[in-house]
């Protein structure tokens, strides 16, 4: 008389928890698996480039002589995007969340959510058919009057194809990623926060400052670190919009490389030790964004009471 | 002097004292309009010019006589509303000019005969060059790289929305921030920073090892395209589960309901919503992704049904390599009407795809305060 319905039916839930619960940690460790694999992969296959007589590897002074100048053309291209999108991305997730009409804000979210959607190659070509032809006068002026900056020197290029114009392309594409996930987590912000801020007198302005952006500032964080991901490895639209060459500190003259697009462009050719040396720069990248994960996901955690999790 | 104000005047001063008129802003930017299409007249004028120097100069305008009026805490906030919509305004412009270009640029290839429903199997520069030189109709078309485009997109969205899911799941329900959830949250982290080329990479060396040397299939790039997805899915699923709130499990609980089922019923549905956007926003990323397709899936003129064998063709890898390398290198337009037409389609099905993912978070919405 034991087995009641109540009791057996607790036995198939217990039985369902399992499976759940254990499907659930299977695809957790499979998603550690993955990455092992990919980093035991890249290491095993740069081994060869590492270990090379100098005078082997592209350029013949070595791998490190051959990695500097494309793992700063990479952080550059990166740094402008960043430098352009973050404040663009958050004022924009801003008007949508705090700003906008409310029933013209999930419309404008759409709106943020195409850009994001619009695909890597079509900014590059975009970039290579458009931006470079319409902006190059603008080099032409910089290079004119600020010129004394080194990193305006000129002459300028004729084309346009230079690392600012991926710079900025990297940028537009950066910033959907920033100012969705920066909406998400600034639409979370406790209701009462804001209003007790408004019911003190504060100005919309104070309000956002003083209850919006605290709560949100781990997420805007997350949200600027996957922006900085894509900057990093983004290929097409380096390798369509840059005409690439060597290191110059100049931003408006062609030259710099990064290492997304000097893998896709010489990759498909690329035999034996070439491989290799391309594969190392691949796992210098991957370093690269590690460290940048490392120390975004350090300031997150210190931050961690205020998300909205319990 | 005072005697001389009436008691409406003074009563309606008491109350609106300090504060700017409701007209002051569409004064404010008839002047700025003006001045500033004064001042790109001295130095040559222009559309996109007169628009940022009378932003500027609107800007400048309304806070100024905000400080004056208002005092400062009403035009620092006049100001940072100023910024916001001209962040958004400035958003704008990339969208429109990408969206225009591609408009301009891909409707003659959308609309030539074929374009949709023919490969470019056999399609050769001869065919170009007449098209260039005697006017006949560009031919070819992309219903091979749609094929493969959606069949990769289908299996990499397969593998990985589950996976992703149930992983998130795993962190937010189960993890009880223990070290195995902790190394978890950090090494996706790391993975939404694998850049696609690598993924990709990776994907052809373990089928290489695996299958056997030069393995190029849909299956390889399908698998590629979920090492980028799954980072994405995982990370917006966490925030969307993070968000709901404990009261529910609680209740879910005190009701006598299995984890499992409190789960599946009451913190999926009240999550479903996001997770979709952010399905979404992962789809987006991976089908437009041309470097991981090119390493691992080859490029394909013709037809392939099969995910399994064989080189498949994809969107963004046609687009990049009917830029970059036109089918006649003599007489590159027509490959580069048919990359815009291609690209214009890649838009629509992305959009299309966005539209619908958010019908369904619509429908599938719980009701909230806001």
């Amino acid at each position: 008389m034991t087995a009641t319905p109540l009791s057996s039916s607790q036995g198939a839930g217990r039985a369902g928890d399992k499976i759940f619960s254990g499907a659930a940690l299977a695809a957790g460790c499979l998603i550690l698996a993955v990455l092992f694999g990919v980093a035991l992969f890249l290491v095993v296959q740069a081994i060869p480039a590492l270990t090379a007589p100098a005078a082997e590897i592209q350029g013949g002074e070595g791998f490190f002589a051959y990695i500097w100048p494309i793992v700063i053309g990479t952080l550059i291209a990166a740094v402008i995007a960043l430098v352009i999108a973050t404040p663009v991305a958050i004022g924009v997730a801003l008007f949508i969340s705090h700003f906008a009409p409310r029933g013209l804000a999930a419309g404008l979210g759409y709106v943020v959510d195409l850009l994001a959607a619009i695909p890597s190659v079509v900014y590059g070509a975009w970039g290579a058919a458009f931006l470079a032809k319409e902006i190059s006068p603008a080099y032409n002026w910089l290079a004119g009057n600020m010129g004394w900056l080194p990193i305006f020197q000129g002459p300028a290029s004729a084309t346009g194809k230079t690392i600012l114009t991926a710079g900025i392309v990297l940028s537009v594409m950066v910033l959907p990623i920033i100012t969705s996930l920066s909406r998400e987590i600034f639409l979370q912000t406790p209701k009462l926060h804001e209003e007790a801020a408004l019911a003190l007198g504060a100005t919309r302005w104070e309000m956002i400052k003083m209850s919006v952006l605290p709560f949100a500032r781990p997420g805007i964080i997350s949200a600027v670190m996957l922006g900085l991901g894509r900057a990093l490895g983004e290929t097409m639209a380096v390798a369509l919009v840059l005409s690439s060459g060597a290191l110059t500190a100049s931003l408006i003259t062609s030259g710099n490389q990064t290492i997304a697009a000097e893998i896709a462009l010489n990759f498909p050719e690329a035999s034996g030790l070439k491989v290799s040396t391309l594969i190392a720069a691949g796992l210098v990248l991957f370093v690269i964004t590690l460290g940048v994960n490392m120390i975004a996901r350090w300031i997150i955690t210190r931050h961690k009471e205020f998300s909205g999790a319990n | 002097m005072s005697s001389t104000l009436t008691p409406v005047r003074s009563k309606r001063s008491a109350l609106t004292k300090g504060q700017l008129p409701k007209y002051a802003p569409y004064v404010v930017l008839a002047l700025a309009l003006i001045v500033g299409a004064a001042i790109l007249a001295l130095i040559g004028f222009n559309a996109f010019g007169w628009g940022i120097v009378s932003a500027i100069l609107f800007t400048a305008g309304l806070v100024g006589w905000s400080v004056v009026v208002e005092g400062s805490r009403k035009a620092k906030d006049k100001l940072a509303t100023c910024l916001v919509v001209g962040s958004f305004l400035v958003a704008l412009l990339p969208l429109i000019s990408v969206i225009w270009t591609v408009l301009v640029n891909g409707v003659p290839g959308l609309i030539a005969p074929g374009f949709l429903t023919n490969s470019m199997n056999g399609v050769t520069g001869a065919y170009d060059n007449k098209a260039v030189e005697e006017g006949a109709p560009v031919i070819g078309g992309i219903y091979h790289a749609l094929v493969g485009t959606v069949q990769m997109t289908l299996v990499a969205t397969v593998i990985s929305v589950p996976v992703g899911l149930l992983t998130a799941i795993y962190l937010v329900e189960y993890g009880n921030d223990g070290r195995l959830a902790r190394a978890i949250t950090f090494f996706v982290d790391v993975m939404t920073g694998i850049p696609s080329i690598v993924a990709g990479l990776f994907a052809a060396a373990f089928f290489f090892a695996v299958v056997g040397p030069g393995t190029k299939t849909g299956a390889v790039a399908a698998v590629a395209l979920s090492v980028l997805m799954i980072p994405v899915v995982v990370r917006s699923s966490e925030e969307m589960l993070k968000i709901v709130p404990n009261e529910l499990r609680e209740a879910a609980y005190a009701l006598g309901v299995r984890k499992w089922r409190t789960i599946i019923k009451v913190v999926i549905p009240t999550a479903i919503s996001g997770i979709a956007s952010g399905v979404t926003l992962a789809i987006a990323r991976v089908i437009g992704e041309t470097a991981p397709i090119l390493v691992t899936a080859g490029f394909a003129t013709s037809i392939n049904n099969n995910v399994f064998g064989g080189w498949m063709a994809s969107l963004p890898t046609f687009i990049y390599t009917q830029i970059l390398n036109p089918t006649s290198p003599a007489n590159p337009d027509p490959s580069s009407q048919r990359a815009w037409g291609a690209a214009l389609v890649l838009i629509i099905l992305v959009m299309v795809l966005n539209l619908g993912a958010r019908l369904i978070a619509r429908i599938f919405a719980p009701k909230t305060g806001r």
